[in-house]
């Protein structure tokens, strides 16, 4: 086992669309790694896949070296092998506090499954003193989720992945609509994972955001991998004339397909 | 300094949380001191009030069902009609066994079965709430007219030990009540305490969002739909207890009563968001209407005109005190 996750030739349609087509994947042990591409390549899909919100078709994935079963994998299974997905308006719920966003799914319960609410709220407030940095900003763990700021929210849903153990930290579109400041915060939780030794995928549409604080990136159109790069080959500007040059040929293509 | 911020912070919000049910409270007691102004040949006497804790539980015991289905965030149009079908499955039941526990048992199954449908319609299929259950309000409205013809039955329950456990007093405080504030309470404990309610208010607030963390979506929304319908079966017991005969139209009438007790008691349509204890008051508002303003001297007309003056305030009240957090 030398990865943490293996995905080969995965094959993913929704009612008879194709969304992966063939798809190779792999995530190391402590690696960051950036999934790029436009609207509809199938990174939303890639990521729902490992998190276990979707099944694929056909393929093999392995997760620390687990093989997966596609009839039975799920976000339950994902989490106890230590995939944690914090999705960008969808991850926490609004109208409830914060130490219930923190564990629901995963409550600290008595035999009978009534909430052991005090142990919750300690824990939350645990939390957020080591792991968000929330002090003196008027957030508690009594706080309602729609109070809080974007960043606010991105690090409560990151701290939540973190406080659960989790291997691989999936964040979908992490940065994007934050103000620059709360921009920066978020890329520091997303090196507080490497820095723990974990492992993190994301995907975005900005770049030159997540550039510093990733390893690896992995281009996708169409439901294919059309590029892998490590950071340390290329700088921020020979990956963003790589990435215009296939989307430039694959607009191409598109109306290539148009015409015929 | 940072725990004063921290301490005024959660002050304030406790305040404004207990603002509504504050509001709600002074509504209710409003009410009554009117109604004591009005009639205090009636409302300052303890028979009416006799009289309202044993007819409100009825109504109120399908209100807090229904709270827990607003709370999800779906609607269950369907349960007077169930409280139709279990009082007459209970009523056959127990004439062809004499046997209260099997009636019972027999009655709170068939508002189960009703339930599990509703919600295999809403989660399986993908039909709206709305409309599935507005259509098996019919179908079991119907279903029960032709099983049983159309014809009222008696049920001579009151021979049996069960009588006293679900019609008559406990001193001078109707059993039905009781049951009210026991399922009240427990039901308070499962929606704000219990894995389960938790489920039930992020699955209202979020349901991607309730998926993504792993919460079993539709079988949670399906348990609702039975915990509703075994709610109205009870109800629909009770009732048959209380008239000692079950016939064909019972529960019509009481949708409106219901939904107008869950609004007033603060409960929104959008989901995410619920209030027992307003269930409750509401209820109790609700269900003292009608008797109130006959007493005072009013004709019955009024009943229609205040309820909804009361559904309108009530609402704007609590979409106010929310928007203000």
């Amino acid at each position: 086992m030398d990865k943490l996750v293996e995905m080969k030739n995965i094959y993913k349609s929704y009612d008879g669309v194709a969304a992966l087509k063939g798809i190779d994947f792999e995530v190391g042990f402590n690696e960051v790694v950036g999934i790029l591409g436009d609207n509809g390549a199938g990174k939303s899909t890639l990521i729902k896949i490992i998190s276990g919100v979707h099944s694929f078709d056909d393929g093999e994935m392995y997760i620390r070296g687990v093989k997966i079963d596609p009839k039975k994998y799920s976000v339950k299974m994902a989490h106890n092998l230590g995939v944690e997905t914090v999705y960008q308006e969808k991850a926490l719920a609004d109208k409830q506090t914060l130490w219930r966003n923190v564990f629901v799914g995963r409550q600290i319960t008595n035999k009978l499954g009534f909430l052991n609410i005090k142990k919750e709220k300690e824990e939350t407030n645990k939390i957020m003193h080591d792991l968000m940095g929330f002090r003196g900003v008027g957030v508690s763990a009594d706080s309602v989720i729609k109070t809080l700021s974007g960043g606010e929210r991105q690090g409560v849903a990151i701290s939540r992945a973190m406080y659960f153990e989790a291997e691989l930290v999936i964040l979908d579109e992490p940065t994007m609509a934050l103000s620059l400041q709360e921009v920066k915060k978020v890329l520091k939780f997303i090196q507080a994972v490497k820095d723990r030794g974990k492992s993190c995928i994301y995907i975005s549409h900005n770049i030159a955001n997540v550039y510093p604080v990733s390893d690896r990136f992995v281009a996708i159109d169409r439901g294919k991998v059309v590029g892998a790069y490590n950071r340390k080959d290329l700088s921020l500007e020979e990956l963003s004339e790589e990435l215009i040059r296939y989307t430039k040929s694959s607009t191409q293509i598109n109306q290539g397909e148009r015409i015929s | 300094m940072k725990m004063n911020n921290l301490e005024t912070h959660s002050k304030v919000k406790k305040s404004t949380k207990y603002k509504s049910q504050i509001a709600l409270l002074m509504m209710a007691v409003s009410i009554f001191g009117l109604f004591m102004i009005t009639s205090p040949e009636v409302f300052l006497k303890g028979r009416i009030y006799q009289s309202f804790l044993s007819t409100v539980p009825i109504m109120g015991l399908m209100a807090l069902g229904l709270t827990f289905v607003l709370a999800m965030g779906e609607i269950d149009l369907s349960f007077p009609s169930v409280m139709a079908l279990s009082g007459f499955i209970f009523a056959i039941t127990f004439k062809a066994t004499n046997s209260v526990i099997l009636a019972i048992i027999c009655s709170l199954l068939s508002g189960a079965i009703v339930g599990f449908i509703n919600g295999t319609l809403v989660t399986s299929i993908g039909i709206p709430s709305i409309v599935a259950t507005l259509g098996m309000q019919f179908l079991i409205r119907g279903f029960s007219n032709i099983i049983s013809n159309g014809l009222a039955k008696t049920i001579a329950v009151d021979k049996t030990i069960s009588y006293k456990i679900f019609a008559e007093k406990l001193g001078a405080i109707p059993v039905q009540s009781i049951w009210f504030i026991g399922i009240t309470i427990f039901l308070y404990f499962l929606l704000f305490r219990h894995r389960f309610g938790e489920h039930v208010l992020f699955i209202g607030d979020n349901q991607e969002t309730a998926r993504m963390m792993g919460v079993n979506v539709n079988g949670t929304k399906i348990m609702v739909f039975i915990l509703m319908g075994v709610i109205a079966s009870f109800a629909g017991i009770l009732s048959c207890y209380r008239m000692r005969i079950w016939w064909p139209t019972m529960g019509e009438g009481y949708i409106m009563m219901v939904m107008a007790a869950t609004f007033v008691g603060g409960t929104s349509m959008f989901g995410g968001e619920a209030s027992i204890e307003g269930t409750f008051i509401g209820s109790f508002i609700i269900g003292s209407l009608e008797a109130g303003i006959v007493a005072s001297g009013l004709s019955g007309f009024w009943t229609q005109f205040i309820c909804g003056v009361l559904i309108i305030v009530s609402v704007i009240i609590n979409t106010l005190a929310k928007r203000k957090k």
